[in-house]
C-alpha cells in the first residue's frame, strides 16, 4: 500500500488530521501507518536513542482492531491510526513504570494505561512505544545514565534536551508524528525547544496525571509533543477532561480548541517579558524572541514581578518534594540511583521545612502578582531556553564572559511559569543550523488563546518543526 | 578541615535515617549550598502574617 496519504513526498508525516481522515477513508489502513512508524523507529532509533519499549505487537493488535471497526461501518475517533508515543513515565499495560530509573525495573508491570493513553486510544491513535527520559524526571538534558543519552536529530552530538528527551527526538526526528511527556519545571518546553517541535504545557490540573509516575505534585503537568499547532491542538483536545483519579485534575469541562486555532488575533494583547526574561541569553535565544514579537507587532515589555524569587521557590519546592517521593529509595538503593540525581535529592531531604513553607507562601503571592498582569495582557512572549542545543556531556557555557553551569541554567526561563501553573505553548523557531524555542503563555485556562497564536504564527512562517536531515 | 555544613549534613541524615558515603558528600553539600541560597533568597522576601501557603485546597 502507498503511504502517500500519511507521508510527504519529504519523508514527514503529513498533519494528524490528514492520516486520520485517510484512515477512516480506507485510503491507506491503520496496520500499513503502523507499520511505517515502526520501520522508522527500527531505522533510526538506534541513532537516536529516544525509545526504551517499543510496543510493536500491542500497535499491531490495536491497528487491526481499528481498520476492523472501520470495515464493519464503525465511526472512528479524530486521531485514527496517528502513531504516538510516551515519556517512560506514563503507564502502559504490561510494562514496569520505569521513569527513566533502574529502581524502577523491578516494579511489577502495570495493568492499566495511564490515563492520557487510555485517551488518545479512545480518540483512535495508536501506541507505539515508551521514550527515554532524565532520570526521574529530574533533568533538563535528556542524557540518562542507565539508557544512554536521547540524542538530538538535528545534531546527534548536541543534547534533546529534558527531561522529556525521548518524546522530543522522537518527534523531532519524525519517528513519530505525536508524543507526551511531562513538564514539571520545562521538561516539556525545553526538549521542544531543543528538538525544534511544538509543545504544550497546559495549565496545572487542565490534563490528568493518572496513573503516571510523579516528581512534584506541586508543579507536575503532563502534555503533547506535535510538529504542528493542529496536531498539538488535536491530541490536547483528546485528552482534556475531569478525572477523579488525579486528585489536582480540575472539574472543569472540556473546552475544545481545535475549531478555534483560526480565529483572527489582532484584538489580543501581547506583550514580552522583560527585565530577567531579557537577560542570560545567547544570540540565538534573542533572534528567536525578536522574530516572534515582530511577527506579531509587539512594541512593549512586560514585568513579571519577583521572577528570579520564584524560580528559586520552584527549586527549592522540587528539590524537597522529589527527595520526599524518594526518600525510602534514599534508604534503602542508594546506589542504583544516577549519583547526580541522588546528591540533589539527598540535598533536597535537607532543607529546614520552615523554607518550604516560605517558598508555598511566595507561590501564593507570587501569583495573585501575575495573573494581575493579565488584566492587561492577554499573551507573554518569552525564550523557551537561554541557548540552542548544548553538546552531550556538557558542563558548562560562557555567557557574557561568565562561565556558568550548564545544567541549572536551562531551565531558568521555564521554572517561574510553571511554578504558578500557567499554560504555555513552546513554538520553535527554526534558525540554522539548529532551532530553538518560543514560549507563547497565557492566563489559566487559556490554552485557547496561547495556540491560536502559536497558529497564527505557523501560518506566518515565522515558526515551523524543521525536518532534520538525514531523518 | 571540616566545612561548615558537614555537622548538618551529618545529623538530619541520622535522624533521617539516610546512608551518605564519605566519598558523596561533596556533591551533597555543594547541592545543598545552592539549595539554601534559593531558600535564602525566598526567605528575606517579607510577606504578611495571613499570607495562604499555594498548598490551601478547597474541601
Amino acid at each position: 500500500m502507498q503511504l502517500d496519504p500519511v507521508i510527504t513526498p519529504e519523508g514527514d508525516w503529513r498533519p494528524a488530521s490528514d492520516i486520520a481522515q485517510a484512515v477512516a477513508a480506507k485510503k491507506i489502513s491503520a496496520l500499513a501507518v503502523t507499520e511505517a512508524a515502526l520501520a522508522r523507529i527500527a531505522q533510526h532509533n538506534p541513532l537516536l536513542n529516544a525509545f526504551t519499549d517499543v510496543t510493536a505487537e500491542r500497535a499491531r493488535a490495536t491497528a487491526k482492531a481499528l481498520d476492523a471497526a472501520i470495515a464493519a461501518g464503525q465511526s472512528v475517533g479524530p486521531l485514527a491510526g496517528v502513531p504516538f508515543a510516551v515519556k517512560n513515565l506514563f503507564d502502559v499495560t504490561g510494562l514496569p513504570t520505569r521513569a527513566g530509573s533502574r529502581i524502577n525495573r523491578d516494579r511489577s508491570t502495570s495493568t492499566r494505561d495511564a490515563t492520557l493513553v487510555e485517551r488518545m486510544e479512545a480518540a483512535g491513535a495508536i501506541l507505539v512505544g515508551a521514550l527515554n527520559m532524565g532520570e526521574y524526571a529530574y533533568d533538563f538534558t535528556g542524557e540518562n545514565i542507565h539508557d544512554g543519552p536521547s540524542r538530538n536529530p538535528h545534531d546527534v552530538t548536541r543534547m534533546t534536551g529534558g527531561s522529556s528527551g525521548g518524546s522530543g527526538g522522537a518527534v523531532g526526528g519524525s519517528l513519530v508524528p505525536l508524543a507526551l511527556g511531562s513538564d514539571t519545571n520545562g521538561s516539556i518546553r525545553v526538549p521542544s525547544s531543543f528538538c525544534g517541535i511544538f509543545g504544550l504545557k497546559p495549565t496545572y490540573g487542565r490534563l490528568s496525571r493518572a496513573r503516571s509516575f510523579p516528581f512534584v505534585a506541586s508543579f507536575d503537568h503532563l502534555g503533547p509533543f506535535a510538529r504542528s499547532v493542529e496536531d498539538l491542538a488535536l491530541s490536547y483536545d483528546a485528552m482534556q477532561g475531569p478525572d477523579a483519579e488525579d486528585a489536582a485534575c480540575s472539574t472543569r469541562a472540556i473546552e475544545p480548541v481545535t475549531a478555534l486555532l483560526g480565529q483572527d488575533i489582532g484584538s489580543l494583547r501581547i506583550a514580552a517579558a522583560g527585565g530577567y526574561f531579557r537577560k542570560n541569553l545567547f544570540p540565538e535565544a534573542q533572534e528567536a524572541v525578536a522574530r516572534v514579537t515582530k511577527a506579531l507587532g509587539v512594541t512593549r515589555d512586560i514585568e513579571l514581578p519577583e521572577v528570579a524569587r520564584a524560580r528559586s521557590a520552584a527549586y527549592v519546592i522540587s528539590t524537597v518534594e522529589g527527595a520526599s517521593l524518594h526518600l525510602d529509595r534514599l534508604r534503602t538503593r542508594p546506589n542504583d540511583f544516577d549519583p547526580a540525581v541522588r546528591d540533589r535529592l539527598l540535598a533536597g531531604a535537607m532543607v529546614p521545612a520552615p523554607l518550604v513553607d516560605r517558598a508555598q507562601k511566595f507561590r501564593r503571592w507570587y501569583r495573585a502578582k501575575v495573573l494581575e498582569l493579565f488584566k492587561d495582557v492577554d499573551v507573554i512572549i518569552a525564550p523557551a531556553t537561554p541557548c540552542i542545543a548544548p553538546k552531550l556531556g556538557q558542563a558548562t557555557f560562557v555567557l557574557d564572559g561568565v562561565e556558568l553551569p550548564v545544567r541549572a541554567n536551562i531551565g531558568i526561563h521555564t521554572q517561574p511559569i510553571s511554578f504558578i501553573g500557567l499554560p504555555v505553548v513552546a513554538v520553535p523557531v527554526p534558525l540554522d543550523p539548529m532551532p530553538i524555542g518560543v514560549q507563547i503563555i497565557a492566563a489559566p485556562w487559556r490554552e485557547d488563546i496561547a495556540l491560536r497564536v502559536a497558529y497564527a504564527l505557523e501560518r506566518a512562517g515565522v515558526v515551523a518543526a524543521p525536518r532534520a536531515k538525514g531523518f | 578541615m571540616a566545612e561548615p555544613l558537614d555537622d548538618y549534613i551529618d545529623a538530619v541524615a541520622g535522624a533521617l535515617g539516610l546512608p551518605i558515603e564519605d566519598a558523596w558528600k561533596p556533591s551533597v553539600r555543594a547541592n545543598l549550598a545552592v539549595t539554601l541560597k534559593m531558600a535564602k533568597m525566598v526567605d528575606e522576601f517579607s510577606l504578611p502574617d495571613e499570607t495562604e501557603p499555594a498548598s490551601i485546597y478547597a474541601a
